[in-house]
């Protein structure tokens, strides 16, 4: 017996319940909440992007935090610049990540295994390091922003519901897209090259571009998540591409279940939440949240969306 | 007319020469087996031949134009493709998956990111009638890792036959099968002949004569001996690097 019939039922499910929650945050009277909601969406948003890569590609990338770093500095470099519409926001940190990806990812993806592991990290740590020294823009105590992103020239996210809703419209739209990609002709080309290159090249394909490829469209989203992030802070700092982050997004991926683009949502989710409820416990709650990974880790190989699975 | 022609084809391991400038010659249309003891450098040569491996020195010359440093992928484009010994297949994609993905490589631009391959008729079209070739039509919607291990050597032979190579090299396709099954691939195989011009390397003596046009005796990284199946049987070379020097003597 499943419990859900498929993931598009899942899918509707979790969303819908993300996009009543505001309701409950007003019923309950708790402003807070929202806040939370709103973090978790910005990191779901993360986890979807590395999951596209990690899960379906077979590339763990172990410095995904950069692109939130990238994204979050966009709307910091740009805000100061005077421009400070969402859509410019999201648009300079989609090309910078693009650029920044298709760099590292070409020197990265000469590499397998552990080797990629490292070097993705290195690159991220370069990008820490290099926003360190940006004192224009704090150094190493970051920035705080101004003002959250515009909309058509209006103060409209400075409302925590609208920025919520905001999140939650980005996150529907790129987990929709993500699916359509690992559906797609490319989606199978990447995901066979996850099981077996050498098969691949045997029947006339070039993996290097097909994974630089989903290697790029993978960071250009996870810097979505950054803008996000950045108008949730109203502050950036280097601190947001600190390697824990990355590490942190990588098990969110691997708790809530790899390659199944849900199960990196549902991860961030409840790393959040445990995150936060831990922390009323026990100032010690990381020894909890280590020991609830490892028994979700043992007892299910898909994490947590392995739960709702049948098993065979 | 020859389809592959082979020219001082080297490779060494060290100190060991796995292939000692290799010359061969494959014509259009033909079965050229080759055979040689364990360790003879089938596999490698094969490897080279598909670009899998590197060489150290020749030339590859397929349909006229050179392939020496010509990466594995654009050799399958270009009409040359192989099967693996070890059987090499996507075992988390169903039979069928794995047979359309071959059709995707040579039937347009996989950059695309929207559409949903599964229902590109055409691809699927497509893999079912070579699945329907080798005998596997009713395993299509099968998980492939699931197959036993015949119905996943003729999924192998699928997958190569689906990028629709003019030259197909078959590395070992009856590799640990058992006798039904193996009947089943040489009738496979012979059907192939009339379109495919075939390389095969094989260690079932019976299957090597019942469908080869000529023969090739690979020993120690050199063919030592190439001719129709009844000239090999009679090579006394042939002879003394398969039983062993006395009988080669004796003979």
């Amino acid at each position: 017996m499943r419990l859900i019939p498929n993931r598009a039922w899942a899918a509707t499910l979790l969303f819908t319940a993300f996009a009543l929650l505001p309701l409950i945050a007003v019923w309950l009277d708790d402003i807070y909440l929202i806040v939370i909601a709103t973090r978790i969406l910005a990191y779901a948003i993360a986890a979807l992007a590395l999951d596209l890569i990690l899960g379906y590609g077979g590339m763990v990338s172990f410095g995904h935090a950069a692109y939130l770093g990238i994204g979050a500095y966009s709307v910091a470099i740009l805000s100061r610049a005077g421009i400070t519409d969402l859509g410019l926001h999201l648009l300079a940190a989609i090309c910078a990540a693009a650029v920044f990806a298709l760099v590292t990812g070409a020197i990265s993806l000469r590499t397998r295994g552990i080797y990629f592991i490292m070097i993705t990290l290195a690159f991220a740590q370069m990008a820490y390091f290099f926003f360190v020294s940006l004192s224009a823009y704090g150094g190493d105590d970051g920035v705080t922003l101004a003002a959250r992103s515009t909309v058509f020239g209006q103060p409209l996210l400075e409302s925590d519901t609208a920025l919520y809703y905001t999140g939650l419209a980005l996150l529907v739209g790129l987990y929709l897209l993500a699916v359509a990609i690992t559906r797609s002709r490319f989606g199978r080309v990447l995901t066979g090259t996850r099981e077996n290159p050498v098969r691949m090249q045997a029947i006339g394909f070039s993996p290097f571009r097909y994974q630089l490829t989903a290697f790029v469209i993978s960071g250009c989203m996870a810097s979505v998540a950054g803008v996000m992030l950045a108008n949730q802070t109203s502050f950036v700092s280097p601190a947001f591409m600190d390697w824990h982050r990355s590490g942190e997004l990588v098990v969110m991926v691997v708790f809530g279940g790899i390659g199944n683009l849900l199960g990196a949502i549902a991860g961030a989710t409840i790393a959040l939440l445990l995150e936060e409820w831990l922390a009323i416990l026990t100032e010690h709650w990381q020894i909890l949240f280590g020991l609830i990974l490892v028994l979700v880790v043992l007892y299910s190989r898909d994490g947590l969306t392995g739960f709702f699975r049948r098993r065979l | 007319m020859s389809l592959l022609e082979v020219r001082n084809l080297r490779k060494s391991y060290g100190a060991l020469k796995v292939t000692d400038d290799l010359d061969l010659t494959v014509d259009e249309g033909e079965l050229h087996a080759i055979i040689g003891p364990n360790g003879a450098g089938k596999t490698t040569l094969i490897s080279q031949l598909a670009g899998q491996a590197g060489s150290d020195g020749g030339s590859v010359r397929f349909a006229g134009t050179e392939m020496m440093g010509m990466p594995m992928h654009r050799r399958v484009r270009a009409g040359m493709s192989r099967s693996f010994q070890i059987t090499s297949i996507l075992p988390g994609f169903s039979v069928l998956e794995n047979v359309a993905a071959a059709v995707q490589a040579r039937s347009g631009s996989s950059f695309r990111f929207f559409a949903p391959v599964s229902k590109e008729q055409a691809l699927n079209d497509a893999a079912l009638a070579v699945l329907a070739r080798v005998g596997i039509a009713d395993r299509a919607f099968f998980r492939a890792g699931s197959l036993s291990h015949g119905e996943k050597r003729q999924l192998e032979l699928a997958i190569a036959l689906a990028t629709r190579p003019r030259l197909l090299l078959l590395d070992e396709p009856l590799a640990g099968t058992s006798g039904q099954e193996a009947d089943r691939l040489v009738e496979v195989m012979r059907g192939l002949k009339r379109d495919v011009t075939l390389v095969l390397i094989e260690h079932d003596m019976d299957a090597v004569f019942a469908l080869a046009d000529r023969i090739s005796v690979l020993v120690y990284g050199r063919i030592i001996a190439t001719g129709r199946p009844e000239q090999i049987r009679d090579d006394a070379r042939v002879r003394t690097a398969y039983l062993g020097e006395e009988a080669g003597e004796g003979s």
